[in-house]
């Protein structure tokens, strides 16, 4: 799909580790790009990040990004909601399309891209305020709604965030209170909210224990029904669970882009190969 | 070891150990001293000022605190107008500095380039290092004179006519008043408040704020949202800090606030602080006389309401100041 092929005897490699996952079928994978980014590179003052990438996140899918720290898979999402124009000395060339227009170029309204690419944070980041008020904060930044339909909202995105019948009674108290999975939940329903249509996932497991990493993992694998979705983690059994396609990021570039099933099973590249089967990273 | 010692043309080694323990023997005392130097002076101080007023104290009761009375001649005093004048002054100080210090702040976290942040932040915090006489003299000089023709005459011609808020503004337009030391006091008091503001304001971790504007808000969004809330307690800490200074500053508010022992509405009314009072009476005042132990327990209630203040704003601040 992308980067340079190794020749072909590299696939013949047997793949270890991976015998259990289950298959995606990579026809699905045929489906329209929601996001479409050609020759992206970005830059952290004169320090390229990320090199020439040409990656495609199909719609309702769920991609998944791998590679070793500092690889640029988190730098690639703060470029796909322009998080990186608060900083002064970050910029991004190349395309990457939405809609038919390029969402890097300066006269982007960044409050419209931001709510139709969310994002959700490693660390859970509740605001100091009640449940309800941090579902409502969002919403209230783009729409008017009347008090009845703000109840119906904060509700439906709380229960598309699995989390609705755990804060139900106590949507009135500070979400700080909550676990740390919880948060994270509430987190993601914030994101919902304001009805994006791309939501970024930045590791968003990597702070909670294994039973909250296995409800947001469900809750993704949920949500992929209504939007497309970004997901970076180091987990690779995560993203073999997870994602509908990988893509593995070494050194700012995309070496390789497949189907979860055939990234895991049968990588066309020696680096890939190495990385899945732990020999560095 | 000890051959090479030997060899060495200085014959006796000096014995290192115990010098050094005795060094640290004396130094641990000094510096306990130092600390302990340190309570013994708040305590004579507070010990002084209330024996000294006790005189006071005892002739005219707690009504000394309320009483507006200050009459030299019949030696009978009070401290109510100057409590009123101190309060006030604080108070309407604060008012006026809180939203200037805000934008200020603001704009430090959020809003300048980098490159401007340095010489404005450091601008402010000179701020803080004018001496106040020099505060007074301008305020006088320059301040007053404004106030006199313009302002004040614009305002009791327009806002004074108003039925009950009139009340507030009304009066001969002298430039000199309660209102003119308290827009002294604001500037002065302004770089405190914006300072603390500014150091809180870039405590939020930006992981929060990076939250708000990826949910699509403004950068007045994410201060009112995010940054706000997260800081609102060490905010306050920081306006309490600006009003116990602003309490106790003497010189430049004695050059403008015209010196009058009456409690008039008007916020145009020349008036008192305890500070003002006792600046320009202490002079006057004989040893052993009641006026003096009337100044002295002035003092001594300036001394309580600062240190409550101060005390507030410190316990509002503890968990900036712990980190």
């Amino acid at each position: 799909m992308s980067g340079t092929a190794l020749p072909s005897e590299a696939s013949a490699i047997a793949p270890q580790g991976f015998g259990g996952m289950q298959a995606r079928s990579s026809e699905a994978l045929n489906a329209t790009p929601r996001i479409a980014m050609r020759n992206l590179d970005f830059y952290y003052g004169d320090n390229r990040a990320l090199k020439a990438i040409d990656l495609d996140l199909p719609e309702r899918q769920v991609t998944g990004m791998i590679g070793p720290s500092g690889c640029g898979k988190s730098t690639l999402l703060r470029v796909l909601n322009r998080m990186y124009s608060l900083y002064p000395g970050q910029r991004a060339t190349g395309e990457v399309m939405m809609d038919g227009r390029n969402i890097i170029a300066p006269d982007i309204d960044l409050n419209e891209l931001r709510a139709r690419v969310g994002m959700v944070f490693q660390k859970p980041t509740p605001f100091p305020m009640t449940i309800h008020e941090n579902i409502a904060f969002g919403v209230r930044l783009h729409e008017r709604l009347s008090k009845p339909d703000m109840e119906e909202r904060v509700e439906w995105a709380l229960t598309r965030a699995a989390i609705w019948g755990e804060v139900k009674d106590r949507l009135h108290s500070s979400a700080l209170g909550l676990s740390g999975g919880q948060q994270q939940r509430l987190c993601i329903a914030r994101s919902i909210a304001v009805r994006p249509e791309v939501i970024l996932f930045d590791e968003p497991t990597s702070a909670l224990d294994p039973i909250s990493t296995l409800k947001i993992e469900e809750l993704i694998d949920e949500l992929k029904r209504d939007f497309t979705i970004a997901i970076v983690t180091h987990n690779m059994q995560q993203a073999a669970r997870c994602a509908d396609q990988v893509a593995f990021f070494y050194l700012g570039e995309l070496i390789e882009v497949a189907p979860a099933a055939q990234l895991f099973t049968a990588p066309r590249h020696l680096k890939t190969q190495e990385y899945i089967t732990g020999r560095f990273g | 070891m000890s051959q090479a010692m030997a060899a060495m043309p200085t014959a006796a080694a000096p014995p290192r150990r115990r010098a050094s323990e005795t060094g640290d023997r004396i130094f641990e005392m000094l510096c306990r001293g130092a600390g302990i130097l340190v309570l013994l002076l708040l305590g004579a101080i507070i010990a002084g000022l209330f024996i000294g007023g006790w005189d006071a104290f005892r002739t005219f009761g707690l009504g000394f605190v309320t009483s507006t009375e200050w009459d030299p001649v019949q030696e009978v005093f009070g401290a109510g107008v100057s409590v009123y004048g101190t309060l006030l002054t604080a108070v309407l100080a604060i008012i006026l500095a809180v939203p200037m210090a805000f934008g200020v702040a603001f704009f430090l976290t959020e809003l300048a380039p980098a490159w401007l942040r340095r010489p404005v932040g450091t601008a402010v915090e000179l701020l803080a290092a004018i001496p106040s006489i020099i505060f007074g003299m301008w305020g006088f000089f320059v301040i007053v004179p404004i106030m006199a023709q313009y302002v004040q005459p614009a305002v009791i011609d327009t806002a004074g006519e108003l039925p009950l808020v009139g009340l507030l503004f009304q009066g001969p337009p002298f430039g000199t008043g309660l209102f003119t030391a308290a827009l002294i006091l604001a500037i002065m008091i302004l770089p405190f408040i914006a300072a603390t503001m500014r150091d809180v304001f870039e405590q939020v971790p930006p992981v929060y704020k990076e939250s708000a504007y990826g949910l699509g808000a403004t950068t007045w969004e994410v201060m009112r949202g995010v940054v706000i809330p997260h800081t609102r307690i060490s905010v306050v800490g920081g306006i309490m800090l600006g009003l116990g200074r602003a309490l106790g500053e003497t010189m430049a508010v004695t050059f403008v606030i015209g010196n009058a022992n009456r409690i008039t509405p008007s916020l145009f009314a020349p008036g008192n602080t305890i500070a003002s009072l006792v600046a320009l009476e202490f002079g006057e005042s004989e040893l052993g006389s009641l006026k003096l132990s009337a100044l002295l327990a002035l003092g001594f209630i300036l001394f309580v309401i600062s240190f409550v203040v101060l005390a507030l704003s410190r316990w509002l601040l503890r968990s900036r100041l712990r980190a």
